[in-house]
């Protein structure tokens, strides 16, 4: 049983990270229309929002500190970080430990603009082409993003630790009556999940209770009567490609300390969020959430050693096989509405 | 080059008078026949071609006539030939395809290892078994298509991947691969002084070169690259003939109109199912040809990034277009193989002449692009491809010389 | 007995009954023509009788064979072709490629892997394809793109591709439909002389009167999902229960 909650758990963190994409790829495929392989570097851009975050906050300068010296006896040379000059050290030895968090703040403008400047600069002009055209393209703007990225931080994976705060595990078990240290769950992963959750929760109230979000909705099911309203349905749709963006890069933002962050991640999930989106229902955006945590949560299940032994390799596959079966299934997903990219 | 991105014009319309349009060999047009002649003499000449430059001259850094790449620059093309039968003709994208190539990488190794060392038995193994593996992917992807095809390609892909990887490591040789190794006693004519065995064609090596010294050139003749080389010349010779036929015509149909199709008696799948396996095939073919040449094989083949590539290949050189994919394979590897080692210092170099601080200023601009940032130049060459030549290099290519041909009747 | 026989056959869509109990009769060499008011189950029939829907209860014989349950392709074989509202083509292939496409499904049947022969040398089918194209006119554009002609060239390319199979009954759904008063007038007379010098059976389902009454020999006025009458053109002309379908329609 504890085994069956652990896996529950550990499949939250990633489900979460599946459900937070595909839901910005469901909003851009239900209100625009488009294909978009380029979200996945939309996601890795969010975590080297974090990446470059911290690298501001710890940005430093030298200073001689008299008071110590080197084994020959010269003054030291200590660096002094600009924050803790401005903050005072405590307070800014505080900021800078909270960087990941604070980068939320700072991708969110960022991202947008470049979910702006993306639909305004190349996606507007797909609208009316193939869908081949658009997986293409965005193929393409996905790998020149990675490459800029790869060009300013290499090709290595960079460490971004969560807040020392949220070092360490929360021992889940002994809430449920189990010995100490059987279900143990990182902090930050609980952080990662509830903080999906309310992003997920946001992105619904936004497009349940605000006019904005009602049109948007409107023309998600029908764009052409919108459009004959005489509603500039265009503006609200460049809006929502920025908020797809900053869904994605919050997301990315959040999974750094979990995965430290490197220029090809955003393709490693892109091909999972695709799957998920396509198990979900293309076009639905309950379906998008729901089927990234169920993923989540089977693919978790299918790495238990128990499963393994009876099936090895299922743990590979579990989340393809899945959607093989479901595409074959239930052509529309498991959520999908009737009409979108039916054939 | 071919009119097959401007329909109207294109050479595939069938003439009443088929004694009008002869003149060509092989049972091709005359146009047709001055292609295959062109990529002929280009695969025969290429240790000459590829090798421009003299040894140790400056220059020489950009020769591309060693036989390992000029293998990669006709494996590729292969590759690249077989996914533009089916992306090209029937406009349906998979993204999976590099599966099929590892699979008739596997089926390659496994012959040389336990029937023969001799390429030819593997080569046809390997054409045999990504054909069929292909059909059983193809029969279930297609039943459904756009992007939805697109992503179970992907799902299958990715799915042999990762049991090439883990489970089938038996079979696959997981993450080490396969390699022939001296343990390996093939049932015909294995080495028996205990060495690795190599890969040859009724006893003549794979490996074997012969080298021409002209001055200070120096060019390689290699079997193994003419081997593939004349695969090559075979793969793009049906090519042609697909394109031509009632079939290639069924084939455009499908991208065009199924509805159409199926109100005129078609059936649109079948057709797909067909050019999905035909593309299979030459996947494997070049997967076969691979381990031909370096008798090993890994899983990594296998990664979408690598069906990636194969998209990137045919579109950049031209989909639906004849000479698109070849272009596109060797234009690509090209980059990945010799692009990819320019260094700064060697950009240095090229902007010497200029005064220092603009010398600095040119290089810090134009390194992103080189050496290892080529695929930043790739990808940015993909996606204006994509967005204003939908026809590829060879589209690009015809403009120009469209232009060319304008100004001269103007002047 | 006709070419084509429709008996009892409902269609349900949800709570709607598009199809109540249908009834139809297409004799052979006539032009059948099938009318009613918007809604009327005119498209239901049709796409019922291509193979696109299947009916909850009823038969469809045609030549003597059930056509329920099958593909539309292999309902085409049996040698029924289509003509769309909206001139179904293949815009990216040439005229002539259009053409050679019926030429082979006729002669190869649904799917044949003539992969290795070229087109070039396919002279039978050529000869075929071109002489069509004549007959209706459109020789000297067999080399366009056919998504580069006009929309009344293009519902023309497309009469000429069924004809071209030969068919024993052509389906028509509204062939001018959204077409310019001169286009009209041109497919009619295209129609009137097909029927004229091939004597093809044709089932017309049009909204135009105009039309109807230039072709049809007989007529089926459907409404609601059941046939209210059937007659020749001048009986229906005059036809009380007719006239109320329509006034009917006319007055909502």
């Amino acid at each position: 049983m504890d085994q069956i909650i652990v896996q529950i758990l550990n499949g939250l963190d990633k489900g979460s990270a599946y459900a937070l994409i595909a839901l910005g790829l469901t909003l851009i495929f239900g209100t625009l229309g488009v294909v978009n392989f380029a979200h996945g570097a939309l996601f890795m851009m969010g975590a080297f929002c974090a990446v470059i975050l911290s690298r501001i906050l710890s940005a430093s300068y030298k200073v001689v500190d008299e008071s110590q010296t080197d084994f020959l006896g010269n003054p030291l040379q200590v660096d002094v970080f600009y924050v803790q000059r401005w903050f005072g050290d405590a307070a800014g030895a505080t900021i800078m430990d909270w960087a990941v968090p604070l980068a939320i703040l700072f991708s969110i403008p960022v991202m947008i603009g470049i979910g702006f400047a993306m639909e305004r600069g190349l996606i507007k002009h797909f609208y009316k082409r193939p869908h081949a055209d658009q997986i293409l393209v965005t193929f393409g703007l996905a790998i020149v993003l990675q490459e800029i990225i790869k060009y300013f931080f290499g090709a290595n994976p960079i460490q971004t630790p969560a807040p020392d705060a949220f070092k360490g595990s929360l021992d889940f078990g002994v809430w449920l009556g189990y010995e100490a240290n059987a279900i143990m769950y990182p902090y930050w992963r609980l952080v990662y999940f509830f903080f999906s959750a309310l992003i997920i929760a946001g992105v619904f109230a936004f497009l349940q209770f605000t006019t904005f979000g009602m049109v948007v909705r409107a023309g998600m099911a029908d764009r052409e009567t919108v459009g004959l309203l005489g509603i500039d349905i265009d503006k609200r749709f460049t809006f929502m490609f920025g908020l797809a963006a900053a869904v994605a890069g919050v997301a990315g933002v959040m999974y750094a300390p979990i995965v430290a962050p490197n220029y090809h991640m955003g393709m490693d999930f892109l091909v999972l969020s695709f799957v998920v989106v396509v198990v979900g229902g293309m076009g639905s955006l309950p379906g998008a959430v729901a089927a990234g945590f169920l993923l989540g949560i089977l693919e978790s299940f299918a790495s238990m050693p128990a499963v393994v032994d009876v099936l090895p390799g299922i743990n590979q596959i579990i989340i393809y096989l899945v959607a093989i079966v479901i595409l074959l299934t239930r052509p529309r997903g498991l959520m999908g509405r009737k009409g979108v990219m039916e054939d | 080059m071919t009119d097959q991105t401007n329909p109207s014009v294109t050479t595939a319309t069938p003439t009443a008078r088929p004694r009008a349009a002869s003149g060509g060999m092989l049972g091709l047009t005359k146009k047709d026949s001055t292609l295959m002649l062109i990529v002929f003499a280009l695969v025969m000449l290429a240790p000459f071609i590829l090798n421009p430059f003299p040894e140790g001259s400056a220059m020489a850094q950009f020769n591309a006539g060693y036989p390992d790449l000029m293998q990669r620059f006709v494996i590729f093309g292969i590759f690249a030939i077989g996914f533009n039968i089916l992306f090209g003709l029937t406009g349906y994208l998979s993204f999976g395809h590099a599966a099929f190539l590892g699979v008739g990488s596997y089926a390659a190794i496994w012959s040389m290892k336990l029937v023969t060392l001799n390429v030819i038995p593997g080569i046809v193994m390997a054409i045999v078994i990504a054909g069929a593996f292909t059909l059983v992917v193809g029969f279930i992807s297609l039943r459904r298509s756009g992007i939805y095809f697109s992503i179970l390609t992907l799902a299958f892909a990715q799915m042999s991947y990762a049991l090439a990887y883990s489970v089938l490591t038996p079979i696959t040789g997981g993450e080490t691969g396969l390699q022939i190794k001296n343990t390996d006693s093939p049932l015909f004519g294995g080495p028996t002084d205990g060495s690795i065995g190599r890969a040859n064609l009724f006893g003549a090596e794979m490996g074997n070169s012969y080298e021409l010294a002209v001055g200070s050139w120096l060019f390689t003749f290699n079997l193994g690259y003419y081997i593939a080389g004349v695969a090559l010349l075979v793969a793009f010779y049906l090519s042609i003939r697909i394109f031509r036929s009632p079939f290639g015509i069924m084939l455009r149909a499908v991208k065009s109109n199924q509805q159409r199709m199926n109100y005129t008696g078609l059936t649109p799948k079948r057709y797909t199912l067909s050019a999905f396996v035909i593309s299979g095939m030459y996947a494997g073919l070049a997967g076969g040809l691979m381990v031909a040449m370096d008798t090993q094989v890994g899983p990594e083949r296998m990664f979408w990034t690598a069906s990636g590539e194969v998209v990137i290949m045919t579109i950049l050189g031209g989909a639906g277009t004849l000479m698109g994919p070849i272009l596109g394979a060797g234009f690509i590897k090209y980059m990945e193989n010799i692009v990819s080692k320019i260094n700064k210092d060697i950009l240095h170099e090229w902007f010497a002449f200029l005064p220092d601080g603009a010398e600095d200023v040119m290089v810090s601009i134009v390194y992103p692009f080189i050496g290892k940032g080529w695929h930043l130049t790739l990808g940015i060459l993909f996606m204006l491809v994509v967005i204003f030549l939908p026809g590829g290099l060879v589209e690009g290519g015809q403009r120009i010389a469209n232009k060319f041909r304008r100004n001269k009747t103007d002047g | 007995m006709g070419i084509l026989t429709v008996k009892g056959v409902n269609k349900r869509f949800g709570g709607l009954q598009a199809l109540g109990d249908v009834n139809l009769d297409v004799a052979e060499n006539t032009c059948h023509a099938i009318i009613g008011p918007n809604g009327a189950g005119k498209s239901t029939l049709l796409n019922v009788l291509v193979g696109k829907l299947i009916p909850d209860s009823g038969s469809v014989v045609f030549d003597g064979q059930s056509v329920l349950g099958r593909q539309p392709h292999e309902i085409n074989q049996m040698g029924i072709s289509r003509v769309f509202q909206t001139p179904e083509i293949f815009a990216d292939l040439t005229v002539m490629e259009n053409m050679l496409i019926p030429c082979f499904a006729k002669r190869d049947g649904a799917f044949r892997m003539h992969a290795i022969q070229s087109t070039r040398h396919e002279g039978d089918m050529i000869e075929k394809a071109e002489s069509m194209l004549d007959e209706v006119g459109m020789l000297d554009k067999r080399d366009m793109t056919a998504s580069s002609m006009s929309r009344g060239d293009k519902r023309r390319l497309e009469m000429a591709m069924c004809l071209v199979q030969d068919p024993r009954l052509l389906l028509l759904d509204e062939p001018t439909a959204g077409m310019a008063r001169a286009d009209t007038e041109n497919t009619i007379e295209l129609l009137k002389t097909i029927r004229r010098e091939r004597g093809i059976t044709m089932a017309i389902i049009e909204h135009d009167m105009n039309v109807v009454f230039s072709l049809a020999e007989r007529i089926t006025v459907l409404a609601q999902g059941t046939p209210l009458v059937e007659d020749t053109p001048d009986n229906i002309k005059g036809h009380p229960k007719v006239r109320e379908a329509y006034l009917g329609e006319a007055q909502v």
